[in-house]
Protein backbone atom coordinates (compact mmCIF):
# COMPACT_ATOMS: atom_id res chain seq x y z
CA UNK A 1 0.00 0.00 0.00
CA UNK A 2 2.67 2.48 0.54
CA UNK A 3 3.45 2.53 -3.14
CA UNK A 4 -0.11 3.37 -4.01
CA UNK A 5 -0.15 6.54 -1.83
CA UNK A 6 3.38 7.45 -3.24
CA UNK A 7 1.53 7.57 -6.76
CA UNK A 8 -1.31 8.94 -5.32
CA UNK A 9 0.99 11.62 -3.95
CA UNK A 10 3.01 12.10 -7.39
CA UNK A 11 0.13 13.03 -8.81
CA UNK A 12 -1.79 15.33 -6.48
CA UNK A 13 1.84 17.22 -5.63
CA UNK A 14 2.39 17.81 -9.44
CA UNK A 15 6.46 16.84 -9.22
CA UNK A 16 8.37 18.08 -12.10
CA UNK A 17 7.98 14.98 -14.29
CA UNK A 18 3.95 15.34 -14.35
CA UNK A 19 4.07 18.64 -15.48
CA UNK A 20 6.59 18.17 -18.05
CA UNK A 21 4.22 15.23 -19.09
CA UNK A 22 1.27 17.83 -18.97
CA UNK A 23 2.69 20.56 -20.85
CA UNK A 24 3.83 17.99 -23.45
CA UNK A 25 0.55 16.40 -24.09
CA UNK A 26 -1.03 19.91 -24.42
CA UNK A 27 1.64 21.36 -26.44
CA UNK A 28 0.97 18.51 -29.32
CA UNK A 29 -2.21 18.49 -28.80
CA UNK A 30 -3.16 22.23 -29.18
CA UNK A 31 -0.33 22.86 -31.70
CA UNK A 32 -2.33 19.60 -33.79
CA UNK A 33 -5.44 21.57 -33.61
CA UNK A 34 -4.30 25.06 -34.64
CA UNK A 35 -2.82 22.95 -37.92
CA UNK A 36 -5.98 21.33 -38.74
CA UNK A 37 -7.72 24.61 -38.52
CA UNK A 38 -5.56 26.18 -40.76
CA UNK A 39 -6.25 23.18 -43.35
CA UNK A 40 -9.59 22.10 -41.78
CA UNK A 41 -11.50 25.51 -41.87
CA UNK A 42 -10.42 26.84 -45.05
CA UNK A 43 -11.61 23.29 -46.73
CA UNK A 44 -14.71 22.81 -45.05
CA UNK A 45 -15.77 26.55 -46.62
CA UNK A 46 -14.76 25.76 -49.64
CA UNK A 47 -16.82 22.71 -50.01
CA UNK A 48 -19.96 24.72 -48.01
CA UNK A 49 -19.32 27.58 -50.88
CA UNK A 50 -19.24 25.74 -54.26
CA UNK A 51 -20.68 23.21 -56.53
CA UNK A 52 -19.07 20.64 -58.45
CA UNK A 53 -19.66 17.26 -59.63
CA UNK A 54 -18.74 14.48 -57.07
CA UNK A 55 -19.58 16.72 -53.79
CA UNK A 56 -21.48 14.49 -52.31
CA UNK A 57 -19.00 11.91 -52.07
CA UNK A 58 -16.72 14.00 -50.70
CA UNK A 59 -18.67 15.14 -48.04
CA UNK A 60 -19.47 11.74 -47.20
CA UNK A 61 -15.99 11.26 -47.50
CA UNK A 62 -15.01 13.88 -45.15
CA UNK A 63 -17.89 13.05 -42.50
CA UNK A 64 -16.70 9.43 -42.31
CA UNK A 65 -12.60 10.52 -42.18
CA UNK A 66 -13.90 11.93 -38.73
CA UNK A 67 -13.63 8.17 -37.56
CA UNK A 68 -10.39 7.66 -38.47
CA UNK A 69 -8.73 5.04 -35.96
CA UNK A 70 -5.99 6.73 -34.34
CA UNK A 71 -4.09 3.30 -34.83
CA UNK A 72 -4.44 2.85 -38.23
CA UNK A 73 -3.46 6.86 -38.77
CA UNK A 74 -0.46 6.05 -36.41
CA UNK A 75 0.64 2.91 -37.99
CA UNK A 76 0.52 5.07 -41.69
CA UNK A 77 2.45 7.77 -40.50
CA UNK A 78 5.11 5.60 -39.04
CA UNK A 79 5.76 4.03 -42.19
CA UNK A 80 6.03 7.42 -43.47
CA UNK A 81 8.53 8.84 -41.47
CA UNK A 82 10.60 6.04 -40.80
CA UNK A 83 14.02 6.01 -42.32
CA UNK A 84 13.15 3.64 -44.67
CA UNK A 85 10.27 5.22 -45.66
CA UNK A 86 9.67 8.29 -48.36
CA UNK A 87 10.44 11.01 -45.46
CA UNK A 88 12.78 9.12 -43.43
CA UNK A 89 15.61 11.79 -45.01
CA UNK A 90 14.40 13.87 -41.96
CA UNK A 91 14.09 12.01 -38.93
CA UNK A 92 11.22 12.61 -37.26
CA UNK A 93 10.26 9.50 -35.94
CA UNK A 94 9.49 9.20 -32.69
CA UNK A 95 9.53 13.03 -31.99
CA UNK A 96 7.08 15.13 -30.79
CA UNK A 97 6.70 16.63 -34.06
CA UNK A 98 5.94 13.00 -35.12
CA UNK A 99 2.69 12.76 -32.65
CA UNK A 100 1.80 16.68 -34.17
CA UNK A 101 1.54 15.24 -37.73
CA UNK A 102 -0.37 12.00 -36.70
CA UNK A 103 -2.74 13.94 -34.67
CA UNK A 104 -3.03 16.82 -37.30
CA UNK A 105 -4.15 13.92 -39.41
CA UNK A 106 -6.82 12.49 -37.26
CA UNK A 107 -8.38 16.23 -36.47
CA UNK A 108 -8.44 17.70 -39.83
CA UNK A 109 -11.16 16.04 -40.71
CA UNK A 110 -13.22 16.89 -38.28
CA UNK A 111 -12.50 20.64 -38.08
CA UNK A 112 -13.37 20.59 -41.86
CA UNK A 113 -16.40 18.77 -41.76
CA UNK A 114 -17.89 21.12 -38.52
CA UNK A 115 -16.92 23.57 -40.38
CA UNK A 116 -18.62 22.77 -43.53
CA UNK A 117 -21.35 22.40 -41.77
CA UNK A 118 -21.43 25.50 -40.00
CA UNK A 119 -20.80 27.39 -42.67
CA UNK A 120 -23.21 25.88 -45.39
CA UNK A 121 -25.92 26.86 -43.03
CA UNK A 122 -25.32 30.63 -42.34
CA UNK A 123 -24.61 30.77 -46.67
CA UNK A 124 -28.01 29.35 -47.25
CA UNK A 125 -28.94 32.32 -44.54
CA UNK A 126 -26.51 35.19 -45.71
CA UNK A 127 -26.55 33.80 -49.53
CA UNK A 128 -29.17 36.65 -51.21
CA UNK A 129 -27.63 39.42 -49.36
CA UNK A 130 -23.66 38.63 -50.17
CA UNK A 131 -25.00 38.07 -53.46
CA UNK A 132 -26.42 41.50 -53.37
CA UNK A 133 -23.75 43.33 -52.65
CA UNK A 134 -21.51 41.40 -55.39
CA UNK A 135 -18.83 39.87 -52.80
CA UNK A 136 -16.20 37.88 -54.43
CA UNK A 137 -15.55 34.31 -53.56
CA UNK A 138 -12.98 35.34 -50.99
CA UNK A 139 -14.93 38.11 -49.37
CA UNK A 140 -17.62 35.30 -48.93
CA UNK A 141 -15.39 32.61 -47.10
CA UNK A 142 -14.00 35.27 -44.60
CA UNK A 143 -17.20 37.31 -44.45
CA UNK A 144 -18.70 33.64 -43.30
CA UNK A 145 -15.60 32.15 -41.79
CA UNK A 146 -15.98 35.79 -39.48
CA UNK A 147 -19.55 35.65 -38.64
CA UNK A 148 -19.44 31.54 -37.62
CA UNK A 149 -16.25 32.25 -35.76
CA UNK A 150 -17.93 31.33 -32.37
CA UNK A 151 -19.61 28.20 -33.59
CA UNK A 152 -16.52 26.86 -35.05
CA UNK A 153 -14.63 27.31 -31.62
CA UNK A 154 -16.78 24.21 -31.10
CA UNK A 155 -15.78 22.10 -33.84
CA UNK A 156 -12.28 23.04 -32.47
CA UNK A 157 -13.12 22.18 -29.11
CA UNK A 158 -14.18 18.61 -30.55
CA UNK A 159 -10.81 18.14 -32.59
CA UNK A 160 -9.14 19.43 -29.18
CA UNK A 161 -11.05 16.44 -27.82
CA UNK A 162 -10.06 13.85 -30.02
CA UNK A 163 -6.55 14.65 -30.24
CA UNK A 164 -6.26 15.06 -26.33
CA UNK A 165 -7.86 11.43 -25.52
CA UNK A 166 -6.71 9.22 -28.25
CA UNK A 167 -3.24 6.92 -27.74
CA UNK A 168 -3.41 4.66 -30.32
CA UNK A 169 -1.95 6.97 -33.01
CA UNK A 170 0.77 9.13 -30.63
CA UNK A 171 1.91 6.09 -28.53
CA UNK A 172 3.32 4.76 -32.49
CA UNK A 173 5.09 7.11 -33.75
CA UNK A 174 6.33 8.88 -30.54
CA UNK A 175 7.44 5.74 -28.86
CA UNK A 176 6.28 6.85 -25.38
CA UNK A 177 9.86 8.10 -24.44
CA UNK A 178 10.27 9.28 -21.04
CA UNK A 179 11.11 13.27 -20.89
CA UNK A 180 10.61 13.67 -24.29
CA UNK A 181 7.46 12.18 -25.96
CA UNK A 182 5.54 10.40 -23.11
CA UNK A 183 1.95 12.10 -22.89
CA UNK A 184 -1.01 11.98 -20.39
CA UNK A 185 -2.70 9.43 -22.25
CA UNK A 186 0.46 6.67 -23.07
CA UNK A 187 1.78 7.49 -19.70
CA UNK A 188 -1.64 5.88 -18.37
CA UNK A 189 -1.30 3.23 -20.97
CA UNK A 190 2.35 2.30 -19.68
CA UNK A 191 1.40 2.48 -15.48
CA UNK A 192 -2.10 0.15 -16.46
CA UNK A 193 1.10 -2.44 -18.18
CA UNK A 194 3.10 -1.59 -15.04
CA UNK A 195 0.23 -3.00 -13.19
CA UNK A 196 0.00 0.46 -11.00
CA UNK A 197 -3.43 1.18 -11.29
CA UNK A 198 -4.07 3.95 -8.81
CA UNK A 199 -1.09 6.11 -10.93
CA UNK A 200 -3.24 5.44 -13.89
CA UNK A 201 -6.69 6.24 -12.27
CA UNK A 202 -4.88 9.34 -10.68
CA UNK A 203 -3.22 10.29 -14.20
CA UNK A 204 -6.41 9.85 -16.13
CA UNK A 205 -8.31 12.47 -13.36
CA UNK A 206 -5.48 14.91 -14.69
CA UNK A 207 -6.40 14.25 -17.89
CA UNK A 208 -9.85 14.81 -17.40
CA UNK A 209 -9.54 17.92 -15.62
CA UNK A 210 -6.91 19.52 -18.19
CA UNK A 211 -9.37 18.86 -20.89
CA UNK A 212 -12.35 20.12 -18.95
CA UNK A 213 -9.79 23.09 -17.75
CA UNK A 214 -9.07 23.66 -21.70
CA UNK A 215 -13.23 23.96 -22.46
CA UNK A 216 -13.80 25.79 -19.86
CA UNK A 217 -11.62 28.73 -20.87
CA UNK A 218 -12.44 28.65 -24.52
CA UNK A 219 -16.03 28.55 -23.56
CA UNK A 220 -14.95 32.21 -21.25
CA UNK A 221 -13.11 33.14 -24.54
CA UNK A 222 -16.56 32.64 -26.55
CA UNK A 223 -18.97 34.47 -23.93
CA UNK A 224 -16.36 37.39 -23.40
CA UNK A 225 -15.94 37.56 -27.41
CA UNK A 226 -19.89 37.55 -27.92
CA UNK A 227 -20.27 40.63 -25.86
CA UNK A 228 -17.48 42.31 -26.91
CA UNK A 229 -18.98 41.76 -30.69
CA UNK A 230 -22.25 43.12 -29.65
CA UNK B 1 -6.41 38.23 -30.32
CA UNK B 2 -5.19 38.38 -33.58
CA UNK B 3 -1.39 39.38 -32.18
CA UNK B 4 -1.60 35.89 -30.45
CA UNK B 5 -3.11 33.92 -32.76
CA UNK B 6 -0.18 35.03 -35.20
CA UNK B 7 2.44 34.54 -32.83
CA UNK B 8 1.34 31.30 -32.02
CA UNK B 9 0.49 30.45 -35.51
CA UNK B 10 4.16 31.80 -35.92
CA UNK B 11 5.45 29.29 -33.23
CA UNK B 12 3.80 26.02 -34.27
CA UNK B 13 5.85 26.88 -37.55
CA UNK B 14 8.72 27.63 -36.30
CA UNK B 15 8.99 24.44 -34.09
CA UNK B 16 8.11 21.93 -37.06
CA UNK B 17 10.30 23.65 -39.31
CA UNK B 18 13.43 24.23 -37.34
CA UNK B 19 13.11 22.06 -34.48
CA UNK B 20 15.03 19.26 -35.93
CA UNK B 21 18.35 21.36 -35.98
CA UNK B 22 18.33 21.65 -32.28
CA UNK B 23 17.64 17.98 -31.59
CA UNK B 24 20.16 17.25 -33.76
CA UNK B 25 23.38 18.70 -32.19
CA UNK B 26 22.04 17.87 -28.49
CA UNK B 27 24.00 14.68 -27.64
CA UNK B 28 21.01 11.52 -27.63
CA UNK B 29 20.82 8.21 -29.09
CA UNK B 30 17.71 6.23 -29.44
CA UNK B 31 17.95 2.52 -27.88
CA UNK B 32 14.91 0.27 -29.19
CA UNK B 33 14.36 -2.21 -26.16
CA UNK B 34 11.59 -4.25 -24.57
CA UNK B 35 9.23 -3.89 -22.10
CA UNK B 36 10.48 -5.97 -19.34
CA UNK B 37 13.64 -3.60 -18.99
CA UNK B 38 11.15 -0.30 -18.91
CA UNK B 39 8.74 -1.71 -16.67
CA UNK B 40 11.11 -3.08 -14.28
CA UNK B 41 12.30 0.43 -13.69
CA UNK B 42 15.79 -0.69 -14.87
CA UNK B 43 16.20 2.01 -16.89
CA UNK B 44 15.13 4.36 -15.10
CA UNK B 45 18.32 3.30 -12.50
CA UNK B 46 21.00 3.08 -14.79
CA UNK B 47 20.46 5.72 -17.28
CA UNK B 48 21.22 9.00 -15.84
CA UNK B 49 24.10 7.31 -14.31
CA UNK B 50 25.36 6.70 -18.15
CA UNK B 51 24.26 10.15 -18.94
CA UNK B 52 26.28 11.91 -15.69
CA UNK B 53 28.89 10.28 -17.37
CA UNK B 54 29.00 10.52 -20.71
CA UNK B 55 26.53 13.82 -21.29
CA UNK B 56 24.39 11.45 -23.44
CA UNK B 57 20.83 11.18 -23.82
CA UNK B 58 19.43 7.62 -23.78
CA UNK B 59 15.30 7.69 -25.38
CA UNK B 60 14.05 4.48 -24.99
CA UNK B 61 11.47 3.21 -26.94
CA UNK B 62 9.84 -0.12 -25.01
CA UNK B 63 8.78 -2.73 -27.08
CA UNK B 64 8.71 -6.73 -28.17
CA UNK B 65 11.96 -7.75 -29.06
CA UNK B 66 10.95 -8.70 -32.35
CA UNK B 67 9.13 -5.15 -33.14
CA UNK B 68 12.37 -3.63 -31.61
CA UNK B 69 14.13 -5.56 -33.93
CA UNK B 70 12.04 -4.67 -36.80
CA UNK B 71 12.76 -0.82 -35.70
CA UNK B 72 16.06 -1.43 -35.72
CA UNK B 73 15.85 -2.93 -38.90
CA UNK B 74 14.64 -0.20 -40.72
CA UNK B 75 17.29 2.42 -38.70
CA UNK B 76 14.67 4.13 -36.35
CA UNK B 77 16.76 3.29 -33.54
CA UNK B 78 21.21 3.52 -33.28
CA UNK B 79 20.97 0.87 -30.70
CA UNK B 80 18.92 -2.58 -29.95
CA UNK B 81 18.72 -4.29 -26.49
CA UNK B 82 16.86 -7.13 -26.31
CA UNK B 83 16.35 -10.55 -24.97
CA UNK B 84 16.18 -13.75 -27.54
CA UNK B 85 19.50 -14.56 -28.75
CA UNK B 86 18.10 -16.77 -32.01
CA UNK B 87 15.87 -13.56 -33.39
CA UNK B 88 19.48 -11.42 -32.44
CA UNK B 89 21.73 -13.78 -34.37
CA UNK B 90 19.03 -13.84 -37.07
CA UNK B 91 19.42 -10.19 -37.10
CA UNK B 92 23.12 -9.75 -36.94
CA UNK B 93 23.01 -12.85 -39.92
CA UNK B 94 20.92 -9.92 -42.18
CA UNK B 95 23.96 -7.53 -41.87
CA UNK B 96 21.59 -4.82 -39.60
CA UNK B 97 23.69 -5.24 -36.73
CA UNK B 98 27.31 -4.88 -36.11
CA UNK B 99 28.42 -7.16 -33.13
CA UNK B 100 26.45 -8.82 -30.22
CA UNK B 101 27.31 -8.63 -26.57
CA UNK B 102 25.59 -10.06 -23.65
CA UNK B 103 25.15 -7.56 -20.98
CA UNK B 104 23.24 -9.49 -17.95
CA UNK B 105 20.20 -11.91 -17.13
CA UNK B 106 17.48 -12.76 -14.88
CA UNK B 107 14.95 -15.71 -15.46
CA UNK B 108 11.37 -16.18 -16.62
CA UNK B 109 9.17 -18.05 -13.94
CA UNK B 110 5.36 -19.49 -14.17
CA UNK B 111 3.18 -17.58 -12.41
CA UNK B 112 -0.03 -18.78 -11.51
CA UNK B 113 -3.00 -18.76 -9.39
CA UNK B 114 -2.98 -19.41 -5.81
CA UNK B 115 -5.69 -22.24 -5.95
CA UNK B 116 -3.00 -24.08 -8.49
CA UNK B 117 -5.83 -25.90 -10.81
CA UNK B 118 -2.88 -27.61 -12.20
CA UNK B 119 -1.38 -28.93 -9.21
CA UNK B 120 1.97 -27.80 -10.60
CA UNK B 121 3.34 -24.88 -7.25
CA UNK B 122 6.72 -25.59 -6.10
CA UNK B 123 8.29 -27.71 -9.07
CA UNK B 124 11.87 -26.85 -10.33
CA UNK B 125 10.38 -28.85 -13.82
CA UNK B 126 8.91 -26.34 -16.34
CA UNK B 127 8.17 -28.76 -19.07
CA UNK B 128 6.20 -31.24 -16.59
CA UNK B 129 4.15 -28.04 -15.74
CA UNK B 130 3.16 -27.47 -18.91
CA UNK B 131 2.03 -30.93 -19.63
CA UNK B 132 0.15 -30.70 -16.92
CA UNK B 133 -1.57 -27.20 -17.79
CA UNK B 134 -2.30 -28.82 -21.11
CA UNK B 135 -4.05 -32.08 -19.60
CA UNK B 136 -5.60 -29.89 -17.34
CA UNK B 137 -6.91 -27.23 -19.79
CA UNK B 138 -5.79 -24.69 -17.17
CA UNK B 139 -6.34 -21.14 -18.72
CA UNK B 140 -2.93 -20.06 -19.79
CA UNK B 141 -2.57 -16.31 -20.88
CA UNK B 142 0.38 -16.41 -23.60
CA UNK B 143 2.11 -13.10 -24.64
CA UNK B 144 1.45 -13.76 -28.64
CA UNK B 145 3.38 -11.00 -29.59
CA UNK B 146 6.73 -12.46 -30.68
CA UNK B 147 8.44 -10.65 -28.20
CA UNK B 148 11.30 -12.10 -26.42
CA UNK B 149 9.34 -13.63 -23.65
CA UNK B 150 6.67 -14.77 -26.51
CA UNK B 151 9.61 -16.59 -28.30
CA UNK B 152 10.93 -18.55 -24.66
CA UNK B 153 7.70 -19.46 -24.26
CA UNK B 154 7.12 -21.40 -27.32
CA UNK B 155 10.19 -23.17 -27.15
CA UNK B 156 9.13 -24.20 -24.09
CA UNK B 157 6.18 -25.80 -25.54
CA UNK B 158 8.51 -27.78 -27.71
CA UNK B 159 10.84 -28.92 -25.09
CA UNK B 160 7.70 -29.93 -23.63
CA UNK B 161 6.82 -32.07 -27.03
CA UNK B 162 3.90 -30.05 -27.53
CA UNK B 163 3.29 -28.28 -30.58
CA UNK B 164 0.74 -25.38 -29.15
CA UNK B 165 -0.22 -24.20 -32.69
CA UNK B 166 -1.89 -28.03 -32.92
CA UNK B 167 -2.77 -28.58 -29.77
CA UNK B 168 -3.99 -25.13 -28.51
CA UNK B 169 -7.23 -25.20 -26.86
CA UNK B 170 -9.73 -22.57 -25.22
CA UNK B 171 -7.75 -22.86 -22.47
CA UNK B 172 -4.28 -20.99 -24.30
CA UNK B 173 -5.22 -17.35 -24.95
CA UNK B 174 -2.83 -15.26 -27.08
CA UNK B 175 -3.62 -11.71 -26.07
CA UNK B 176 -1.17 -9.94 -28.29
CA UNK B 177 0.57 -7.60 -25.79
CA UNK B 178 3.32 -6.57 -23.47
CA UNK B 179 4.32 -8.03 -20.72
CA UNK B 180 2.65 -5.94 -18.03
CA UNK B 181 -0.70 -6.46 -19.80
CA UNK B 182 -0.43 -10.18 -19.61
CA UNK B 183 0.15 -9.86 -16.09
CA UNK B 184 -2.65 -8.11 -15.73
CA UNK B 185 -5.00 -10.80 -18.03
CA UNK B 186 -3.55 -13.34 -16.01
CA UNK B 187 -4.43 -11.87 -12.67
CA UNK B 188 -8.18 -10.77 -14.15
CA UNK B 189 -8.67 -14.79 -15.62
CA UNK B 190 -6.24 -16.35 -12.55
CA UNK B 191 -4.30 -18.12 -15.32
CA UNK B 192 -1.16 -19.06 -15.96
CA UNK B 193 1.78 -17.52 -17.63
CA UNK B 194 5.50 -17.07 -18.31
CA UNK B 195 6.55 -13.92 -17.20
CA UNK B 196 10.12 -12.66 -16.59
CA UNK B 197 11.14 -11.89 -12.98
CA UNK B 198 12.48 -7.95 -13.46
CA UNK B 199 8.37 -7.24 -14.58
CA UNK B 200 7.06 -9.91 -11.93
CA UNK B 201 8.90 -7.86 -8.84
CA UNK B 202 8.07 -4.74 -10.02
CA UNK B 203 4.66 -5.20 -11.17
CA UNK B 204 1.81 -3.87 -8.51
CA UNK B 205 -1.88 -5.75 -9.61
CA UNK B 206 -1.03 -9.62 -8.34
CA UNK B 207 -4.36 -10.37 -7.07
CA UNK B 208 -4.09 -13.79 -6.96
CA UNK B 209 -1.38 -14.44 -8.29
CA UNK B 210 1.83 -16.83 -7.29
CA UNK B 211 4.90 -17.84 -8.46
CA UNK B 212 4.24 -21.66 -9.41
CA UNK B 213 7.93 -22.74 -11.45
CA UNK B 214 10.94 -21.39 -11.00
CA UNK B 215 14.57 -22.65 -10.92
CA UNK B 216 14.65 -24.52 -13.66
CA UNK B 217 17.83 -24.06 -15.98
CA UNK B 218 15.77 -23.75 -19.36
CA UNK B 219 13.76 -20.65 -17.41
CA UNK B 220 17.21 -18.87 -18.31
CA UNK B 221 16.72 -15.43 -20.06
CA UNK B 222 20.00 -13.57 -21.63
CA UNK B 223 19.74 -9.87 -22.44
CA UNK B 224 22.21 -8.99 -25.30
CA UNK B 225 22.71 -4.91 -26.97
CA UNK B 226 24.20 -4.63 -30.76
CA UNK B 227 25.20 -1.21 -32.56
CA UNK B 228 22.74 -0.95 -35.69
CA UNK B 229 25.13 -1.30 -38.90
CA UNK B 230 25.87 2.34 -39.47
CA UNK B 231 26.86 0.90 -43.09
CA UNK B 232 22.77 0.08 -43.53
CA UNK B 233 21.77 3.59 -41.92
CA UNK B 234 24.15 6.05 -42.14
CA UNK B 235 21.81 8.13 -40.00
CA UNK B 236 23.07 5.63 -37.10
CA UNK B 237 24.77 7.52 -34.11
CA UNK B 238 27.77 4.82 -34.06
CA UNK B 239 29.86 6.80 -31.47
CA UNK B 240 27.54 7.30 -29.19
CA UNK B 241 25.83 4.29 -29.48
CA UNK B 242 28.90 2.21 -29.22
CA UNK B 243 29.99 4.08 -25.76
CA UNK B 244 26.48 3.46 -24.65
CA UNK B 245 27.82 -0.30 -25.24
CA UNK B 246 30.83 -0.01 -24.05
CA UNK B 247 29.37 1.37 -20.83
CA UNK B 248 26.88 -1.35 -20.28
CA UNK B 249 29.76 -4.13 -20.82
CA UNK B 250 31.91 -2.22 -18.34
CA UNK B 251 30.83 0.31 -15.50
CA UNK B 252 27.69 -0.09 -16.36
CA UNK B 253 27.65 -4.05 -14.84
CA UNK B 254 28.06 -3.01 -11.82
CA UNK B 255 25.03 -0.49 -12.05
CA UNK B 256 22.84 -3.38 -13.22
CA UNK B 257 24.20 -5.45 -9.87
CA UNK B 258 23.09 -2.82 -7.59
CA UNK B 259 19.67 -2.63 -8.99
CA UNK B 260 17.07 -3.99 -6.13
CA UNK B 261 13.60 -3.80 -5.70
CA UNK B 262 12.16 -4.35 -2.47
CA UNK B 263 15.50 -5.64 -1.48
CA UNK B 264 15.37 -8.32 -4.50
CA UNK B 265 18.65 -7.86 -7.53
CA UNK B 266 16.66 -8.22 -10.93
CA UNK B 267 19.04 -8.59 -13.39
CA UNK B 268 22.86 -10.22 -13.47
CA UNK B 269 25.42 -8.46 -15.03
CA UNK B 270 27.70 -11.27 -17.35
CA UNK B 271 29.30 -8.91 -19.87
CA UNK B 272 32.69 -11.25 -19.24
CA UNK B 273 30.67 -14.23 -20.34
CA UNK B 274 31.44 -14.66 -24.09
CA UNK B 275 29.42 -17.93 -24.89
CA UNK B 276 25.94 -16.47 -23.27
Amino acid sequence: MPDDVSALHLVLSGDAALFAIVRLSLYVSLSAVLLAAMIGIPFGAFLALTRFPGRQGVIVGLNALMGLPPVVVGLAVYLALSRSGPLGSFGLLFTPRAMIIAQTILVAPIIAALARQTIEDLWIEYRDELTAMNIGPLGRVATLVWDARFSLVTALLAGFGRAAAEVGAIIIVGGNIEGFTRTMTTAIALETSKGDLPLAVGLGMVLIAIVIAVNALAWTARRAGERWAG
Amino acid sequence: MKMLTRRLLMAVTATLVFGGSASAQEKSILVASTTSTQDSGLFGHILPMFKARTGIDVKVVAQGTGQALDTARRGDADVVFVHARAAEEKFLAGGFGVKRYPVMYNDFILVGPKGDPAGIKGSKDITAALVAIKAKGADFISRGDKSGTHQAELNLWKLAGIDIARDKGPWYKEIGQGMGAALNTASAANAYVLADRGTWLSFKNRGELMIAVEGDKRLFNQYGVMLVNPEKHPSVKKDFGQQFIDWLVSEGQRAIADYKVNGEQLFYPNAGDSGA
